[in-house]
């Protein structure tokens, strides 16, 4: 474990070092913070705030108003679901119920094994296929509850067998 | 030899394009050299994909909803027998054809048919000709002459004449400028930018190439979504294929014009699609806008003077630069020329993409371009400009699509997301998800916008709720006013919009939401009643679920609701696997 760690340090402080001082790096290099660990951790705060000379507290500022940016780890699995205007019209909240009843989580949260965490995006832009959920990045498209219970089901099952 | 060109945009991919690629491959193994494989953009009949169009001397047909499983057939008969597969066309109900007949591409000119990643291929269907002929016996004048004539308005949804954008970033004093495409496409159901980016990068190059020699920057930034990877990795590969053809750089085909272009992912806020946030954001601050003027044109990046097109906008210049404005200009109304670009989507058949042109009506778009509702339902209304624009009404939809007929009704042209909405849509409903999604994304500067919008949909979710009153709908009217008048943004300003044009519209439902505690649409599931029909097998899995114990029935028996006990919650609904609770 601590290897891996001191692996993702040496990548993302690669991206450190190329910080060439030229302003409005700031949100490139939190990107490539959470590209590396898949959060934005408080250590990588104060290492860019150490290089840019900004603030910390700036910095958090900005992690906080973007949605991209996340302070907590995520699950091993994730489940975007759309909730784009055609997908809303197409009845995606039922969905979300399916999904709240199926694994106990709300958006922006993680099930208690790590196996999943659950996200709602605004738009995945394949409005065509309404409503949409994505699981690791795979589309699934024009779903029922029925059909997204199946899903969710075969997939806690592969989550479970992979662990 | 024939050529097999696969849909692969976002939607294509979607829907399995990728797989069909593959199996395309595989075919191509057992026959090598039989045809030539490719990939291209977004086609624009998205609700037909995965798309497979096929190539031979000259002419072309179209297979629509190709699986792996129909490549074997498409390959023995059409590639190597020569017989087309008729029942697959995309055209065998020659209805369809209408989809393609009503359109006028000039955005769109080669979506679907290059291969996004060739330059090559962009260079053979006139592609940088534009800019050599600017380059080579053009003034900066000329230019913006021309775009002025042509009457191109900012497709971003502003509609500001570009012409006149570009005009005043010239005439600013500065040594440096900047050029900035704005690629923060965040109106929840429009891809149109998307689309482009995926389809045909380089038009959007060569737009802003045209753009920048005009103004005289020698930098650009291109601002585009994170949530558009494909998007953003067609841009990379265009931008470093334009440079080493000189298109791009230093002394640019010997013109002694030097020119850059960077792109900036976005980090997720939508605010940022207002150009004083999206600088700040480039600045690599919280994206919050500013108070206008200095508009960006005289102190925008770094306090330089910048010009934020929009990409679609980009996409038209290199048409009107080689066709002449004029000839832009013979598309369309009296205010608004030249095309528009819609992603269609909603209770509509034909989902995806269509260019059109100006002034043509609404309903037409609706019905002729796109086939009319699904399930020949009832059209009730279309929304038009996502979260800044409102819904228009069925029986106002022969206005023709024109900047200053669509503000009229209370909406806007927007950046060109049109949802149709049908007797199953409800508008109260339809404008609280608007407002949760302003409300959420209000970046929090102005008062009047971050807790006005936050009272206004406390109103509505009472509404929806069913604890509404006559008192909320005043109140809710006064508030919505007085955010528009007092945010500093578009985003506050046109945040009510959805608000003000479902009341002005649909009033009758928000009183029947308040008044008789039904929601028509049998949307908002606190006024629904919940019933189970003989699809029960029995399974108790709802009566389990029940939170108050309101659904009684032996195992294998039918179940039934007690309507005193049951509290609406849906939890039935949501977890019955046979589709036997009904809600009314």
């Amino acid at each position: 474990m601590a290897e891996q760690h001191s692996e993702e340090f040496k990548r993302f402080n690669v991206d450190l070092w190329k910080y060439d001082g030229h302003a409005g790096a700031l949100i490139p290099l939190l990107q490539s913070a959470q590209d590396t660990y898949g959060y934005v951790p408080e250590k990588a705060i104060h290492s860019i705030s150490h290089i840019t000379g900004i603030p910390a507290a700036e910095i958090y500022g900005v992690v906080t108003f973007y949605a991209q940016f996340r302070t907590k780890p995520l699950g091993r699995n994730i489940i975007r679901v759309c909730n784009g205007t055609a997908c809303h019209v197409n009845g995606v909240k039922t969905l979300y119920g399916t999904i709240q009843d199926e694994l106990g989580i709300n958006y922006e949260e993680t099930t208690d094994d790590g196996a999943f965490s659950l996200l709602s995006v605004a738009c995945l832009g394949c409005c065509s296929l309404a409503p949409v959920i994505t699981i690791n990045g795979e589309v699934f498209g024009r779903l029922t509850a029925a059909k997204l219970r199946k899903i969710l089901r075969d997939a806690r099952r592969r989550a479970k067998e992979t662990v | 030899m024939k050529t097999v060109l696969v849909g692969l945009g976002t939607c294509g991919i979607s829907a399995g394009g990728e797989k069909v690629y593959k199996a395309l491959q595989d075919e191509l193994k057992e026959h090598p050299g039989a045809f030539e494989l490719k990939e291209t953009g977004c086609i624009g009949m998205c609700y037909r994909e995965p798309l497979v169009e096929i190539h031979d001397n000259g002419g072309k047909h179209l297979y629509a909803e190709v699986t792996p499983e129909r490549v074997g057939r498409i390959v023995e008969e059409d590639i190597l027998g020569n017989t087309t597969v008729e029942e697959w066309l995309a055209t065998a109900d020659p209805k369809e054809q209408e989809f393609f007949d009503n359109q006028v591409r000039i955005v769109l000119r080669n979506s679907g048919i290059i291969d996004p990643g060739s330059i090559e291929e962009y260079i053979a269907r006139d592609g940088y000709k534009a800019l050599r002929k600017v380059l080579e016996g053009m003034t900066p004048e000329d230019v913006i002459r021309d775009v002025l004539a042509s009457g191109l308005r900012g497709r971003g949804g502003g509609g500001f004449p570009t012409g006149k954008k570009w005009e005043f970033t010239r005439a600013s004093k500065g040594d440096k400028k900047y050029i900035i495409c704005n690629a923060d496409e965040g109106d929840p159901g429009a891809f149109m930018d998307r689309s482009v980016l995926e389809s045909d990068p380089h038009s959007v190059l060569e737009g802003m190439m045209i753009a920048a020699y005009a103004i005289g920057a020698d930098e650009a930034y291109i601002y585009c979504r994170a949530e558009y990877p494909k998007a953003i990795a067609r841009l990379r590969q265009a931008i470093s294929q334009a440079q080493k053809r000189n298109l791009l750089g230093d002394n640019i085909l010997g013109s002694g014009f030097n020119f850059i272009i960077r792109i900036k992912e976005g980090a997720g806020a939508f605010v940022c699609g207002e150009e004083t946030a999206l600088i700040a954001s480039i600045e690599g601050r919280r994206g919050m806008p500013r108070f206008r003027p200095p508009f960006p044109a005289e102190s925008g990046l770094w306090g330089k003077p910048t010009s934020i097109n929009n990409v679609e906008t980009f996409a038209n210049v290199p048409w009107i630069i080689l066709n002449g404005g004029e000839a832009f200009a013979a598309y369309g109304t009296a205010n608004s020329k030249g095309t528009k670009v819609f992603a269609m989507a909603g209770k509509v058949r034909r989902t995806g993409l269509v260019e059109v042109p100006m002034g043509i009506t609404i309903r037409d778009i609706i019905f002729k371009v796109c086939g009319g509702i699904i399930d020949d339902k009832e059209f009730k209304a279309v929304q038009m400009g996502g979260p800044s624009g409102g819904c228009i009404p069925a029986h106002m939809c022969d206005i023709g699509v024109d900047y200053q007929e669509v503000n009229k009704t209370g909406a806007i042209m927007g950046s060109g997301g049109l949802i149709v909405m049908d007797e199953t849509t409800c508008m109260v409903d339809v404008a609280r998800y608007f407002l949760t999604f302003t409300q959420a994304e209000s970046c929090g500067k102005c008062t009047f916008c971050r807790i006005g919008t936050k009272r206004m949909l406390e109103i509505l979710e009472r509404i929806t709720d069913g604890q509404g009153t006559m008192q909320d709908l005043d109140n809710l009217q006064e508030l919505a006013l007085q955010v528009g008048a007092a945010s500093l943004c578009g985003l506050g300003q046109t945040a009510p919009n959805p608000v003000l044009t479902t009341l002005k519209y649909f009033r009758d439902e928000y009183e029947a939401h308040i008044l008789h505690k039904k929601c028509p649409a049998h949307v908002c599931a606190p006024l629904l009643t919940y019933t189970i029909n003989e699809q029960c097998t029995g399974c108790t899995l709802c009566a389990r679920a029940c939170p108050t114990a309101a659904i009684a029935g032996e195992n294998k028996q039918l179940h039934s609701i007690d309507q005193d006990l049951c509290i609406k919650c849906g939890k039935c609904f949501t977890v019955c696997r046979f589709d036997a609770v009904l809600k009314d």
